[in-house]
């Protein structure tokens, strides 16, 4: 593939993205399909619970903006037909429906506005319509492979409230259980480094959106500024597993977190490969000096 | 190669569940583990990590004690664990009253704990080290035993006083000192008058604890044995 032959950053040859042959790459060990996956599964099992408290401590709140620009870069209308894959905890799609709710909210008050020489009874006919559509007939589908996390997900949509809209789905990014051309955007936040087979789960998007619909990839990536980079490696691997173990009692998990960063294809390979899946105008845009990337393409 | 060097420490592994860390790590580990300890006391994986961050220079000195000692120095070759697969714990409780297995058994019924809980070390990186921090873990319910101390808040303090004392390992040190600020003031009363005097002379008068090998004692009365070591009668 062609991943194997791209130029490397340092990691060693054979463990580059794709498998090769039977074996791949867990973090920094070697191990087959089948073992990578489930590792990856007792992982997010593992960390589950303690995923947002973890999130927050190691990127010190930070990843909370990076997913809202995520969103505002999607920039969703009511009526949006949203798939959030491995959107485990439901960050994205609680956003995403914050955002089409203000939007909503927005239009109606526009509307009411324009209505001004209405009858009490018809504002209050109109009013009574748009309602019960506070989210102007968006759907979110949150979908995840693994079980405990969509659990905290479903926990945390209780807690805060959120129900219309929402769904909860378990499944494989690498097939998922969805017609064809059903949705009118695809994300995956902080998710497809952890898929095994990051091509297959590309051709699914592909195939699961609309003509016309966008893929959204929030994901950590490469920091090409040498000093940055040495301190980011610094705090990645002093740092991080640290917190780990102190914060949730689990070394290991955080371990295997920075060492599949590293082992993540860098913006311009994952912009070849969304492209290979058959995405047109794939584009990228760092955030934080390449720390993170959101990688973009449509469906045409 | 800086990720093959990653990957060869990866593997560096010298017994089962050791983490190799660098020095960096091991500080910031202390100072987490430290603070997590005292804001979450529940959380006892933290004090097992902090012992085994600040032990670099106390456990040497141990496993040095224990060398130089004839029956320390067989339980250093031999390894026994104390570990309720390896205890017979019907025959232990059969002994009779007074003697260490009985006494220790009672022990282990009235404060409803099991010496499975010990946390196997991760972070210290000598395999011997480990097996010396292992025992100390696994002997602690044997000190409350001689000591005669309950599991409660103030008997755990009153161990860790003696342990400190005993074995000098900052995290005994630091629970001792900093144990009591959760107790009320009629506990520390009692514990700064009678108890804490009372463990550090046992403490300081007593031989190396690690160096009984108290599974091939469990028949002595456990007076007896107090006496050996230089334990003072509680009070």
């Amino acid at each position: 593939g062609r991943a194997l032959l791209s130029p490397l950053r340092g990691a060693p040859r054979a463990l580059r993205g794709l498998a090769a042959g039977p074996e791949m790459h867990f973090g920094f060990q070697r191990v087959t399909e089948e073992e990578r996956r489930e590792k990856i599964y007792q992982v997010f099992e593992s960390v589950a619970k303690r995923y947002d408290v973890m999130n927050d401590s190691m990127t010190l709140g930070i990843h909370r903006v990076w997913k809202d620009i995520l969103v505002h870069k999607m920039n969703p209308s009511p009526g949006t037909l949203l798939l959030d894959v491995a959107g485990g905890t439901g960050d994205i799609a609680f956003r995403f429906i914050n955002y089409v709710r203000s939007v909503r909210e927005r239009q109606l008050q526009r509307k009411l506005k324009q209505h001004q020489n209405l009858s009490w009874q018809e504002i209050f006919e109109n009013y009574q319509e748009d309602k019960f559509n506070s989210l102007g007939d968006s759907q979110v589908v949150v979908c995840d492979i693994n079980r405990e996390m969509l659990k905290v997900g479903k926990q945390k949509a209780q807690h805060l409230g959120y129900s219309e809209g929402l769904s909860w789905v378990l499944g494989n990014a690498e097939e998922l259980p969805f017609d064809d051309d059903k949705f009118d955007v695809y994300t995956i936040a902080f998710g497809i480094r952890n898929v095994t087979r990051i091509d297959l789960a590309l051709q699914e998007a592909y195939r699961v959106l609309k003509p016309g619909g966008r893929f959204l990839c929030l994901e950590f990536s490469h920091v090409s500024n040498p000093l940055l980079s040495r301190l980011y490696d610094l705090y990645s691997f002093q740092v991080i597993p640290v917190l780990g173990e102190v914060i949730a009692g689990d070394w290991k998990s955080y371990q295997y977190l920075v060492e599949s960063i590293r082992q993540f294809p860098p913006q311009e390979e994952l912009k070849a490969m969304i492209e290979d899946a058959g995405f047109f105008k794939v584009d990228y845009e760092n955030l934080n000096f390449g720390i993170v990337a959101i990688h973009s393409g449509f469906k045409l | 190669e800086e990720e093959e060097v990653e990957e060869e420490e990866a593997w560096h592994q010298l017994y089962p569940g050791h983490i190799p860390t660098s020095p960096l790590q091991k500080a910031l580990l202390a100072a987490g583990s430290a603070v997590m300890a005292l804001y979450d006391p529940y959380r006892h994986d933290m004090v097992a990590v902090l012992g085994e961050t600040t032990g670099c220079l106390a456990l040497p000195n141990l496993r040095d004690k224990m060398k130089h000692h004839p029956e320390g120095y067989r339980i250093l070759q031999e390894r026994p664990r104390i570990r309720l697969s390896t205890l017979d714990m019907a025959r232990l409780g059969d002994l009779p009253d007074g003697s260490l297995g009985r006494e220790y058994v009672r022990f282990l019924e009235v404060n409803k704990v099991s010496p499975d809980t010990r946390m196997p070390p991760k972070f210290v990186d000598d395999e011997e080290l480990a097996y010396v921090i292992q025992r100390y873990r696994e002997v602690h319910d044997l000190m409350h035993t001689l000591l005669g101390m309950p599991t409660n808040m103030l008997g755990e303090v009153v161990v860790k006083w003696f342990e400190a004392v005993q074995t000098g390992l900052p995290m005994c040190v630091l629970g001792a000192a900093f144990g009591p600020v959760r107790l009320s003031a009629r506990k520390l009363q009692v514990l700064a008058t009678e108890l804490v005097p009372w463990a550090i002379r046992s403490g300081l008068n007593a031989s190396c604890v690690l160096n009984i090998y108290y599974e091939q004692r469990w028949e002595q009365p456990v007076e007896s044995l107090r006496e050996e070591i230089g334990i003072f009668p509680p009070p």
